[in-house]
């Protein structure tokens, strides 16, 4: 193996960005280009009685106005492509504009198209939509009771979906010698990627073929549902999503407004674009988390957790989003048992429809609400049974030689060492020096807290044939395709979409490591449908468990052609080559020996291949993997309250991770980063908070907090490495990690410091008011 | 997100500036724009002039006149932060005016316009009670002159009659004996002030307080003086036991408010909180 | 209504454009939609993200709460023209070095906030560069290895003089320089 795999390797996509030479969808400029804005609705559930778009036409510059209606029989409805089995899922359409009636905040009611962005902004205020508004309601649990307002006359209940799974049943907790009963409530968040949702459409008339920029993270998704939306033959139809500004999740889904675009662009026969401000962003992009939970677990005095069972209501908004119900259940409630040797297990959920803005995948998607439930859950169960938290943890993780592991749940862990990545992070944090000091300050009226997560995540999502099982309207493979050049430099052409994550410069790093050339010499390309001929998407951390085993394949493929040609080049038979380095040896003789760039020459002069060897060095592969693979780490955080404010502060936080083995060690810890941040942004700061009305009261970032440089220490990581045996590369995800982790470890660590005023739950996010106020409630100290 | 049009039209004196106004109704003043385009751009504003005042040269720079401070209106945050003449005797309005915002905003809001825009949460309001500040104002009819105390009136509501400009805001320098500072609680998404309190004390030789002035931003629906506060410290000799019942009254004076992040009942205990807090830092 | 026209003259990375634009155009679609300089991006347009950073006349400005008519006669400076590939600035370099970006749509506007950050100082603690990042928000990076990129842009900048001194006696025209000295003003 040679050293590039595993190094620090500086991004290669990294030029671009920092000289302002990106390419961004609303950096698209075309000739004759139009811009569209959408007018939404201001209330959360009203019946459009009519529309008035006379003056909105006239207004200068504008050249279009469309209504629901001028659309209903145009476009298709916009649908769900998850569909969890035996769930009873109700799929009432979703237009791209609506018709008869509004079910939230945002929801599209007339589109302009003008030909600056200042014009069409203009027009929409002279549009006059006459309401009926109706009573709404945005609360998922008020949505199932009776005479609740009812969004979607196919389902009355307004129950999108019932799904259960798991084993657990009453009896095992009637017998259980400890059961902790808890009610937590998950808060709704918005993802907030920094680049603002965009999207553009040409068309040309005489050709049939549509290019549409659209800000996605699977753009050959995009592709299949959009051809399916608008009608258009699916090969006429060019996706392209080459720079994109982040998605976490939020990028997955197919929404309306591109679908509108691309309908204007090719209504009108010109250009359109159209970008989505910050304010929409917050009103129509999907929003993430956003569960009720009922939860129980059951163990014994001695601390081993028998059964845990949860019934979740999850808020799917006001439609059913693109993968939005496996969300809630498959990537939820499979993975509910996490690193412990549960053996009973129930989940039970309920999606349920309200007058708010559709949820779906938000960074972690399932899993991190998974987990969040479970870490409360062992720390409750540990104050319970008077244990240390860490010690109920020693006692229930899943021991290193018991992998695979199959949980009750139906999933095999590949690998792990959960034991090790938890003795490392105790070791880093000092865990048991912390919590001597802890006694210490608190004698002194300091509040100081410990919160350690333990957690597994399913990633490398893949293979289709679960993918099937489980609902999911597409495939879960990947496709990679190598081609090398006459000079030797090679071109990777992935299916993934990477969006941050950096795969321009790991997956370079593992042709560079197979092939023997230079991380330069390779170039990574992706997202563009006319490039790569299929693919799936960046998501559910499978970019590099999934692309990258699929590049592995394809890699080898070459490998052994160049293989077949150098041997006849060395006149000697294939299997008395070695490649070492990029060259190619005659077995014993390393003074006969022939580069990768020599051999690639060959293969395309094609003057004189070995017989039955076509020209031209290329390979492709279609990888479906042989499972998920899954990641584990130990997190750890210190925070010292304020106990007259409520204020908590992050005094360390330390990160042990293991996503298999690792291709390049800066671009694994900034992702851990990236997603703590993201994950404490859950723990202390973000929600999105609706009135009675359905109006979104935290709808700018004036008001909803994100994460700032100024909130945090720096953060101590670290990585153990166990192989994953299902991938040709041996490794998992590590995008979310740490999104999974930091929530509970936080709001742990806060309930924690404040356990002498009798404080067990603080509804996240942990404001300091809420804090405060627990205090104030919490009781006398103990 | 877009503001309406509007008709531009530049001042190149405060004159100038006036007649603007006096000769159209809907006319708005644009200085470093920091509190009226974010407004016109989600058109909660939609003036139909903006007068641009931001050449008038006049209105910029500090200075010491007599025994005060004169702060020209256009002056930016970042420079009244800065100022050596405000680092030494005005404290509290260098660290205010230091934690306004973020370092791109403080490079383009003035010290004029924010007090002008009277946002109920914004810093400056505070320290413009807690240090007397004067602002003068230039009509049709010539000068005058308004007192902080008088000037905030409510949520975006000040004294400032229609027409008129905020040309400078004079500040008497303190005594010797007088010392100052500013304790913010800040929001976690805008930055704007959850509760902030100045305060500037002055303490006699045997250790009286003579003097105590407090302004409270951010919690009510104006800034205001905590009186209460004022009238528990003087005459008294400063210790934690004395701060802690003075601050007692921060919310007194008040009309405070409730919004989504911080209840009522949390931010009167913060106006407590944070008042003994600068009070710890000028008196202990 | 109809609103108005001007004509502005304005320096963008060194080169001076005269355009007419509309009053209320903001310089952040000048910049895009005029100029095609797309490196400065629009990320919230409430003055929170700071992805609009540019520096007008040197200083880290908001350009999606400039117009620009108020841009007029001044020299910006964007993402294009802070450093060539070839000769990157400092800040640039420290945030490939340091992978002080994932998406790289924020990036922009860090780098030029930063810049505008090490102009005013040049050698910041730690704490004073995640003070001075208030003003712009990444959803990638966790914000650890901006500050890294900062520090490595920071230790390569050569040590300054100290500030010049201000020139208190021309601007106190009726007190004293004495009067300086008198007040035992302490920092809050």
């Amino acid at each position: 193996m040679s050293t590039v795999f595993g190094q620090v390797v500086k991004r290669r996509e990294d030029p671009r960005f920092i000289t302002g030479r990106g390419q961004y969808t609303d950096d698209v400029q075309l000739p004759g280009m139009l811009y569209a804005a959408i007018l939404r609705s201001p209330h959360a559930h009203a019946r459009i009685i009519g529309i008035d778009v006379e003056a909105a036409k006239r207004a200068p510059g504008v050249v279009a106005v469309y209504t629901g209606r001028d659309l209903a029989e145009r476009m298709g409805s916009v649908p769900t492509a998850w569909i969890p089995p035996e769930s009873d899922l109700k799929t009432p359409p979703h237009r791209a504009l609506a018709v008869d009636k509004v079910r939230y905040v945002g929801d599209g009611v007339a589109m302009v198209i003008a030909d600056t962005r200042y014009a069409a902004r203009d027009a929409l205020d002279l549009i006059s939509v006459q309401y009926e508004v109706l009573p709404a309601v945005v609360n998922q649990v008020e949505a199932m009771e009776n005479g609740a307002p009812v969004l979607h006359a196919e389902a009355p209940d307004n129950v999108a979906f019932h799904w259960q799974i798991g084993n657990a049943t009453d009896e095992v907790f009637a017998q259980a010698e400890v059961v902790v009963r808890h009610t937590i409530r998950q808060q709704r968040l918005v993802p907030n990627p920094m680049e603002p949702r965009a999207s553009v459409a040409q068309y040309n008339p005489a050709t049939g073929e549509l290019t549409v920029w659209v800000t996605s993270q699977n753009p050959h998704i995009h592709r299949f549902v959009l051809s399916g939306i608008l009608g258009i033959p699916e090969h006429r139809l060019r996706v392209v999503a080459t720079d994109v500004g982040g998605g976490f999740g939020a990028k997955i889904a197919v929404y309306p407004d591109e679908a509108l675009v691309a309908f204007a662009a090719m209504d009108l026969g010109r250009p359109v674009k159209w970008t989505e401000d910050r304010r929409e962003h917050f009103l129509v992009t999907t929003h993430g988390r956003d569960h009720v939970e009922e939860l129980e677990l059951a163990g014994t005095r001695d601390g081993r957790i028998q059964a845990i069972r949860v019934r979740a209501y999850a808020n799917m908004g006001a439609y059913l989003s693109t993968a939005a119900p496996g969300v809630p259940t498959i990537l939820f409630g499979l993975i509910v048992p996490g690193p412990y040797t549960i053996p009973y297990v129930g989940v039970d959920v309920y999606g349920v429809f309200t007058n708010t803005t559709p949820t779906d995948a938000y960074r972690g998607a399932g899993r991190p609400e998974a987990t969040y439930l479970l870490e409360r859950m062992v720390d409750l169960y540990a104050r319970e049974i008077r244990m240390d938290p860490v010690e109920v943890r020693r006692r229930n993780l899943i021991p290193a030689d018991e992998f695979p592991y199959h949980t009750p749940t139906g999933l095999e862990y590949d690998s792990g060492n959960y034991h090790l990545a938890l003795s490392r992070a105790l070791d880093m944090a000092d865990y048991d020096g912390f919590r001597r000091k802890q006694q210490e300050l608190r004698a002194q009226g300091r509040h100081v807290g410990v919160g350690v997560t333990t957690y597994v995540e399913i990633c490398g999502l893949g293979p289709s044939q679960v993918a099937g099982a489980v609902g999911f309207q597409g495939g879960l493979w990947e496709s990679s395709t190598v081609r090398v050049h006459p000079t030797g430099k090679v071109t990777v052409f992935t299916g993934s979409s990477p969006h941050g994550q950096g795969e321009e410069t790991t997956f370079a790093q593992i042709v560079a490591d197979k092939l023997g050339v230079l991380v330069e010499d390779v170039e990574v390309v992706h997202g563009d449908t006319a490039r790569i001929s299929m693919g799936w998407g960046t998501y559910g951390s499978r970019t590099t468990p999934v692309a990258g085993s699929a590049l592995a394949v394809a890699l080898d493929r070459v490998l052994e052609k160049a293989r077949r040609i150098a041997a006849h080049m060395l006149e000697v038979s294939a299997e008395d080559v070695e490649c070492e380095d990029g060259r190619f040896y005659a077995k014993g003789a390393k003074s006969r020996s022939v580069s990768f760039q020599d051999v690639a020459l060959q293969a395309h002069l094609a003057w004189n291949l070995p017989q039955g060897v076509e020209p031209s060095l290329e390979a492709q592969a279609f990888y479906d993997p042989a499972n998920f693979t899954y990641s584990f780490g130990t997190h750890i955080c210190m925070v010292e309250v304020d106990t007259d404010t409520g204020d908590v502060r992050i005094d360390r936080y330390i990160a042990v991770d293991d996503c298999g083995r690792v291709i390049n060690p800066m671009i694994a810890e900034g992702q851990v980063h990236g997603g703590i941040v993201q994950g404490i942004g859950q723990a202390l700061w973000e929600g999105a908070v609706y009135d009675e009305q359905g109006q979104l009261v935290t709808g700018t970032l004036m008001d909803y907090a994100m994460p700032k440089a100024r909130f945090f220490p720096n953060f101590e990581t670290a990585f153990t490495e166990t192989p994953s045996p299902h991938n040709p590369l041996g490794v998992k995800g590590i995008g979310e990690t740490g999104t999974i982790a930091a929530t509970p470890t936080v709001v742990n660590a806060v309930l924690d410091a404040l356990a002498p005023f009798g404080v067990r739950e603080i509804q996240m996010p942990l404001t300091p008011e809420r804090v405060w106020r627990s205090i104030q409630e919490g009781g006398q100290r103990s | 997100m877009i503001p309406q049009a509007f008709a531009y039209r530049r001042a190149n004196s405060v004159a100038e500036a006036i007649a603007i106004l006096q000769e159209d109704s809907g006319a708005k003043l644009l200085a470093g724009g920091h509190s009226l385009l974010p407004l016109m751009k989600m058109r909660l504003a939609n003036p139909g002039t903006l007068v641009d005042i931001s050449g008038v040269k006049e209105l910029r720079g500090i200075q010491r006149v007599g025994d005060e401070i004169v702060i020209g209106a256009l002056t930016t945050h970042a420079d009244v932060a800065k100022h050596p003449l405000i680092r030494t005797h005005l404290p509290a309005l260098a660290e205010a005016a230091a934690r306004i915002g973020d370092l791109q905003v403080r490079n383009r809001g003035t010290i004029g316009g924010n007090l002008a825009h009277a946002d109920p949460s914004s810093d400056l309001p505070a320290v413009a009670l807690a240090y007397d500040a004067r602002l003068t104002v230039m009509g049709p009819a010539g000068r005058d002159v308004l007192a902080a105390e008088d000037f905030f009136l409510g949520p975006m509501v000040t004294a400032l009659p229609d027409g008129q400009v905020i040309s400078s805001v004079a500040v008497p320098v303190p005594a010797s004996n007088t010392r100052s500072a500013y304790v913010k609680c800040p929001h976690p998404a805008s930055g704007y002030a959850v509760v902030g309190v100045a305060a500037t004390v002055t303490v006699a030789a045997d250790g009286t307080v003579e003097h105590a002035r407090i302004g409270v931003t951010g919690a009510a629906d104006c800034a205001y003086r905590a009186y209460q506060v004022e009238e528990a410290l003087v005459g008294q000799t400063a210790s934690l036991e004395i701060i802690r019942q003075a601050a007692q009254y921060a919310a007194e004076d008040g009309s405070i408010g409730s919004d989504v992040y911080a209840s009522e009942e949390y931010r009167r205990h913060l106006c407590c909180v944070y008042t003994e807090r600068v009070l710890r830092k000028v008196l202990l | 209504m109809e609103g108005s026209k001007c004509a502005i003259t304005l320096s963008v990375n060194g080169t001076s454009y005269t355009r007419e634009v509309e009053a209320r155009l903001l310089l952040v679609h000048f910049l895009r939609d005029e100029l095609g300089l797309t490196g400065t991006h629009v990320g919230c347009d409430t003055s929170q993200c700071g992805a609009c950073t540019v520096l007008l006349d040197g200083k880290a400005v908001k350009s999606c709460t400039v117009l620009a008519v108020q841009a007029d006669g001044c020299e910006v400076t964007t993402i294009e023209g802070l450093g060539r590939i070839d000769k990157l600035h400092p800040v640039q370099e420290g945030f490939w070095e340091k992978h002080g970006l994932q998406c790289g749509f924020c990036t922009p506007g860090v780098i030029m906030t930063a810049a505008g950050l090490l102009n005013e100082n040049p050698h910041p603690t730690e704490e004073e560069i995640r003070e001075g990042l208030e003003g712009v928000i990444c959803r990638c990076t966790g914000y650890q290895n901006i500050v890294r990129a900062i520090q490595y842009a920071a230790d390569r900048t050569p040590e300054v003089e100290p500030e010049p001194a201000v020139e208190v006696a021309a601007s106190a025209p009726t007190g004293g320089a004495q009067e300086l000295t008198r007040q035992e003003g302490e920092d809050a």
